[in-house]
């Protein structure tokens, strides 16, 4: 099958931005910011690198991918809407009571493969997933997107150092660089330092890109596929918000209820850019 | 044992210095001694961990931490905090030999209702700043006597004694962040880099190397040493607390079990039952002076 | 019962600013979520005492714990109750319980109210997580007023303790004459045919439970205890042996919360039957409020629905 170019890639990102305002419900808080941050990481993945097809969403080679910042999956709900694993009316549904979408990943919604949503546990429960793919002699790849103030947590150097350990070189952290979290910006709040050397230190092979460059993000997912003998991250340089202008890098939109006025705006800013 | 004479009128230090070192290595030896008493007493304990650390607790007690046995709460002590609470035979060794409480009650150790536990208890033993035994906390507990130090305006330092293996807990990383964001240079890390752990060498177990660019590009000052020689422990420690602008470990490459043969880098020594022979071998090569 | 309504968030949020104006001593540490803990209010007021944690929690306990043990600092180290429980476990157990320091650990977002997060931010343990920890003082405050008051007593109380807020507006009960009294329940109407015991967000619901059966004829006693340890075990046992049966009701889950607290103290001298109302064993999900408490039955109908089964159940067990 063709694989897409990069402005059709474009194109798709924008459904994905679009996708994500389905989700939204007026006057109710949602994880706008983040989600949007990561939607060109999320379209370049689901469009262009992972092996998956919604047709067979259990299909045991499939490529994995787990978001291990869970409160943006509003990003992953509207790639899955969009490749078929559920229709897109659901997207309305998005936190009401016994909906499909949950308001952080969970495994009762077709495509997703892990319950996130409490930070610094996804890049562990990837990292067992390579490691299964390693003892069934499978060639599957786990993707998985990390926050960066997520990094803040243990556990993710926990899973850093096992990956680098056993050498788990089907594993793709991407890390969604916005430099900013909850509570405002990162250097100011809780300063994370060198990220790509810390990765470095801890053994992974790292590559830092544009997050919202589709050639870029491109580039970087096939030389991933180089890799020897240990794992990968990218860091993924991107702004919270992004396509959206009044919340682009801007932190009051992390987790912020929209009116009818601002997602009109929004569809708006996404369309025309 | 001679440190070079810089000039003339440093002579008179350098006969100081030598007497320093030769005293701290007397007290390293005798808290081996004691660690050897005690363990066998109490028929099982974590010996290697304690013996690799003899050497810094002598320099710690005895020469670098600003503290008072007959006040061991006064406000304004240095912190010691034993992260490897495991090894908390040679922390009530040294207590014991600074004046903290008697002697005797060394043999009390891992007893019912002691006041040494296995595992540091700072409600029950005088001298014990924060209590431990849970890996990876240690830290967490002296960045926050750090933290209060600054807040409070008090000019102790709060040093951690830290295990090799132990910071394969993220806990361990989640503190280094923070001490390095918030630039804690009055907090000073000792790693115990053994290279062994319970069921193996680290390097196989879950390796941590490359240790010391770890910490660098986390944000830390480090210093390397071995840790078993006194002088370099006396120098690394003095360069750490006039060190500014950021938190320093010292890496001090030590040996499991060090000061007795048979044990030295054997991982079934981490926590060995010695036999009555066995104790007496190992008391005969620690005699000293 | 009043008509103002104020999370008990909120509430905490400002009360910590008053009492800190008075106690030099206190400072808070947060995990990113101030703004969410409302510790944001203290950040604003006091930011030399406030010290942001990152998303790093286990390490934020420790902290707390060495602050603490200069014996000059009270810390207040806050964030998600999911996370101040459930993933700090050992850390608030080791570091801080064991060795009795005056911590207070924060928990937000009690029980279901998370605005929609869904299971992984809803916590149903924490009650039961904390209540097992040895020299852990629980307190669950009913509205802004009682939380109010407990923020005070918290910090006159030399000792770890876990203090519960809840996300969303709740309904105002206890006004200024109201007096919090440490480790004691609240007899909120004394009766004879059977008793209601509630904590926190509960209580309000449990009170328009209680007026509905008064007025339909029974005689309810309702107990409101805001300390789930050490719990007031006088006022349940003389409940129990007075009315005989007792409907305990929580924003919680029924295993180790409230409910099983009440069962431990009564089945060892004064057995009563007992209907627990909770969450059942369930993880949570998102949806609106208004749907998820009725599916839980965390209302004031499902409480007055299970007293007439319970009351039943008490007649059909002693008629002849």
């Amino acid at each position: 099958m063709r694989r897409k170019t990069t402005k059709e890639l474009e194109e798709i990102s924008k459904k994905i931005r679009c996708g994500i305002l389905e989700t939204m419900e007026i006057g109710k808080k949602s994880h706008l910011g983040g989600s949007m941050s990561s939607a060109d990481l999320v379209t370049a993945l689901y469009f262009y690198k992972m092996k998956h097809n919604s047709k067979n969403p259990d299909d045991p080679d499939r490529d994995r991918f787990i978001f291990s910042k869970g409160h943006s999956v509003l990003a992953q709900y509207a790639a899955l809407a969009e490749c078929g694993y559920f229709p897109k009316p659901i997207l309305k549904t998005t936190k009401t009571l016994g909906s499909v979408l949950q308001g952080h990943p969970e495994t009762r919604t077709p495509g997703i493969e892990a319950n996130t949503g409490s930070l610094g546990q996804g890049l562990s429960i990837g990292l067992g997933m390579a490691i299964g793919a390693k003892l069934d002699h499978r060639d599957y790849k786990v993707y998985v997107i990390l926050g960066d103030g997520e990094l803040a947590e243990g556990q993710i150097w926990e899973a850093a150092t096992t990956a680098s350990f056993y050498k788990l070189d089907n594993l793709i952290a991407i890390v969604d660089y916005n430099k900013l979290q909850a509570v405002g910006s990162i250097k100011k709040r809780y300063d994370l330092g060198d990220i790509r050397g810390k990765f470095a230190i801890f053994g992974w092979k790292t590559f830092e890109i544009n997050g919202h460059d589709m050639k870029e993000i491109l580039q970087a997912l096939d030389s991933v596929d180089e890799i020897k003998g240990a794992p990968s991250v990218v860091i993924a340089h991107t702004i919270k918000g992004k396509g959206v202008s009044f919340a682009a890098n801007n932190p009051a939109f992390h987790n912020a209820p929209l009116t009818k006025e601002q997602i009109e705006r929004a569809k708006a800013d996404i369309c025309n850019s | 044992m001679k440190i070079p004479v810089i000039c003339k009128e440093r002579e008179i230090l350098v006969v100081f210095k030598e007497v320093l070192i030769e005293n701290l290595e007397k007290k390293a030896n005798l808290i081996r001694r004691y660690i050897i008493e005690m363990i066998s007493n109490a028929e099982g304990g974590h010996i290697g961990g304690a013996l690799s650390i003899a050497d810094i607790m002598a320099v710690l007690y005895f020469h670098t931490l600003k503290i008072d046995p007959k006040n061991p709460e006064w406000e304004d002590r240095d912190r010691l905090v034993l992260s490897k609470g495991h090894a908390s035979a040679a922390w009530y060794a040294a207590l014991a030999e600074r004046g903290y409480f008697p002697k005797e009650e060394l043999l009390t150790f891992d007893h019912i209702n002691s006041r040494l536990q296995g595992h540091p208890d700072m409600k029950r033993t005088p001298g014990v700043d924060m209590s431990s035994g849970s890996l990876g906390q240690g830290i967490s507990a002296a960045l926050g006597m750090a933290l209060a130090a600054r807040y409070l305006k008090k000019t102790y330092r709060t040093f951690v004694i830290l295990g090799d293996g132990e910071t394969q807990e993220g806990q361990v990383w989640e503190a280094a962040m923070t001490a390095a964001h918030y630039e804690l240079d009055n907090l000073i890390v000792i790693l115990d880099y053994n290279k062994l752990q319970l069921f193996g060498q680290t390097n196989t177990i879950m390796n941590i190397e490359p240790v010391i660019e770890k910490w660098q590009v986390f944000g830390w000052n480090t210093i390397e040493i071995n840790g078993h020689r006194i002088n370099e422990i006396v120098q690394a420690l003095e360069n750490a607390v006039k060190f500014e602008g950021k938190p320093t470990i010292v890496v001090a490459h030590t040996v499991k079990g060090k000061g007795v043969s048979f044990m030295e880098n054997k991982v079934e020594w981490h926590s060995l039952p010695p036999t009555k022979e066995q104790v007496e071998k190992a008391l005969k090569e620690l005699e000293y002076f | 019962m009043k008509n103002n309504v104020i999370a008990t968030r909120t509430a905490f949020g400002e009360a910590l600013v008053e009492i800190a104006k008075e106690r030099k001593d206190i400072v808070v540490l947060d995990t990113d979520v101030a703004t969410s803990t409302k510790t944001s209010i203290f950040r604003e007021a006091f930011p030399e005492r406030f010290f942001e944690m990152g998303i790093a929690e286990q390490n934020m306990m420790g902290v707390a714990a060495g602050m603490a043990s200069t014996q000059k600092i009270v810390p207040f180290a806050v964030t998600f109750a999911v996370f101040a429980t459930k993933r700090v476990c050992d850390q608030v157990s080791i570091s801080i319980a064991y060795p009795k320091l005056n911590v207070k650990i924060v928990g937000s977002y009690g029980g279901i109210p998370t605005g929609k997060a869904g299971a992984t931010h809803q916590a149903f343990e924490d009650i039961a997580i904390m209540r097992a920890i040895p020299n852990m003082t629980v307190i669950v405050p009913a509205d802004a007023e009682e939380m109010k008051q407990a923020v005070k007593a918290c910090v006159k109380y030399d000792g770890p303790v876990y203090l519960r807020c809840i996300r969303c507006d709740t309904p105002v009960v206890f006004d200024e004459n109201y007096n919090f009294e440490w480790n004691k329940g609240v007899t909120l109407r004394e009766g004879k045919d059977i008793t209601i015991v509630s904590t926190g967000m509960m209580t309000p619901e449990a009170l328009i439970a209680t007026n509905i059966l008064v007025d339909k004829g029974l005689d309810v006693r309702l107990i409101h205890l805001h300390t789930i340890k050490p719990i007031d075990k006088d006022i349940l046992l003389k409940a129990s042996i007075e009315t005989g049966h007792i409907v305990t009701v929580e924003n919680h889950g029924i295993i180790g919360g409230l409910g099983g607290a009440v069962a431990e103290i009564l089945s060892e001298s004064e057995p009563a039957l007992i209907k627990r109302i909770g969450i059942e064993d369930t993880f949570g999900e998102s949806g609106s409020l208004k749907d998820l408490f009725f599916k839980y039955g965390l209302t004031s109908e499902n409480i007055v629905k299970e007293v007439k089964n319970l009351i039943e159940k008490k007649r059909r067990k002693y008629s002849c």
